[in-house]
């Protein structure tokens, strides 16, 4: 075992610097990701929730795919696909040799897919968590539909959705260390690096999983302060 | 644009890693619920001795990656090669085989024992009351009583963590193991049509998964004779 301590401090031959710049990395496609997930989810919850078949019939084979098939193989679906399309894109161009997509893009957008899926269920089960009685007094009040799901439903809504949107969060949190398959130097693909130079795997994998800890129950704390801020001045069962 | 003969192909060969996603995701649901039982049980009496480190266990696997887990496991425990010789449990952690399935038992063993924790706390007091006033001894009590019950009501969300847990089976495509996504992997790198590749990749799981999840409707339906469908 050589010096631990050198090995993860923040001064020079140390590897702490990078390592919390890859937490950086780590916690920023988390949120972009997540964020996009919302958007995903959100329009595959409409689809779900719709009077028609078809969009019905869309949006539950998005939710039985991506929440069926492992997380890697969707990774390497749109890193590979889109690069494949790109190269083919770059040969007509006049480009030669296969052309990578970006890590961090592809990244987010991969978290995006997969965690869209789960936030589509997440939403869905707090649309039902709404009273029915409440469109009937948005009716009675003279909210057009868009303006009582606006302004009556989503804000109420979001209330249930919170404790299940905090799962979703950890498991994005913990799908993003995947995305280093991909070459995005994120936490665990620095964990990698340092691990190979320096020959000390153990320290570092400690390390990294250390990180994560911290991320995931400070980021947690944020949920569950949402969570009391939602619910103030209700009586909770 | 979808050529069946490619398909035809890919199929034989992803269906090739298939064994092997079933060993690791049957060995570690299997180890890994016999663990998490034992921890679910080992935290009922409220001693603290145990319930700390099985507390710390458990937020530790739930709140880092699986990845970290298995590099852990098989590349940073790899560094203590002449400690692990010496306790005669090299062979153990020098297969990524092993290394996998360690890894993958301890994480569902760690969100099992939650699930079955809740489960064997739902069980109503009275009923163990009622056991107790029968004369049942506490072991006696477990096994006609407590267990069947929180059994059921564990399946569930148990079904949740043993889809996971066959979708945690890829990840032993990055520490070498040919695996259907390690093998999915190579084929997109070799051929260049990820989204084939993707679509029977994914088929092989969605099939797993829905006999998974099938099996353990029918033992939900088969442990509750008494309740009536909607």
């Amino acid at each position: 075992m050589m010096d631990i301590v050198g090995i993860l401090t923040v001064g020079k031959g140390g590897w702490g610097v990078a390592l919390l710049l890859a937490s950086g990395v780590t916690l920023s496609l988390s949120v972009l990701g997540f964020l996009l997930g919302a958007l995903f989810g959100a329009v595959v919850a409409l689809g779900r929730l719709s009077q028609r078949r078809l969009p019905v019939w869309l949006a539950s084979t998005y939710g039985t795919v991506f929440r069926g098939v492992p997380d890697l193989l969707t990774i390497y679906l749109l890193y590979y696909g889109g690069s494949i399309a790109l190269t083919h894109v770059g040969k007509l161009m006049g480009g030669t040799g296969f052309i990578g997509l970006p890590a961090f893009a592809t990244g987010v957008f991969a978290i995006g897919v997969i965690s869209g899926a789960y936030q589509a269920e997440v939403y869905r089960g707090a649309y039902f968590a709404v009273d029915r009685g409440q469109l009937d007094a948005c009716k009675s009040l003279g909210l057009s539909g868009f303006q009582s799901q606006r302004l009556v439903v989503v804000p109420q809504l979001m209330r249930h959705a919170l404790p299940g949107l905090g799962n979703v969060w950890q498991l994005v949190l913990k799908d993003s260390a995947l995305i280093s398959v991909i070459g995005l130097v994120e936490l665990m693909r620095q964990a990698q690096i340092g691990a190979g130079s320096t020959r000390e795997p153990f320290v570092f994998y400690i390390a990294a999983g250390a990180l994560y800890f911290l991320i995931a129950a400070a980021t947690g704390t944020i949920f569950r302060w949402g969570e009391a801020r939602a619910w103030r001045g209700m009586v909770r069962t | 644009m979808i050529d069946l003969a490619f398909f035809f192909e890919i199929i034989p060969a992803l269906l090739a890693g298939l064994p092997l996603t079933l060993q690791l995701a049957g060995s570690s649901i299997g180890i890994g619920f016999v663990l998490a039982l034992t921890l679910a049980l080992a935290q009922q009496g409220n001693h603290r001795i145990l319930v700390w480190p099985i507390r710390t266990f458990v937020a530790v696997f739930r709140g880092t990656p699986l990845l970290v887990q298995m590099f852990l496991i098989y590349y940073g425990l790899g560094q203590f090669r002449p400690s692990l010789q010496a306790i005669g449990l090299w062979w153990l952690f020098r297969e990524p085989y092993w290394c996998a399935i360690f890894a993958l038992s301890l994480n569902t063993a760690a969100y099992g024992s939650e699930i079955l924790r809740g489960a064997i706390q739902g069980v109503p007091r009275g009923l163990v009351e009622t056991a107790t006033a029968f004369g049942m001894s506490r072991l006696l009590t477990l096994r006609l009583v407590v267990l069947p019950l929180a059994f059921r009501q564990a399946i569930p969300g148990y079904s949740n963590e043993i889809i996971l847990m066959v979708k945690g089976t890829s990840l032993a495509s990055i520490i070498t193991l040919m695996e259907v996504t390690g093998i999915a992997q190579g084929l997109i790198s070799q051929t260049y049509r990820a989204v084939e590749v993707f679509v029977a990749a994914g088929a092989i799981y969605l099939t797993l998964n829905f006999t998974m999840i099938s099996a353990l409707n029918a033992l939900e339906a088969w442990l509750t004779p008494y309740r009536v469908r909607d």
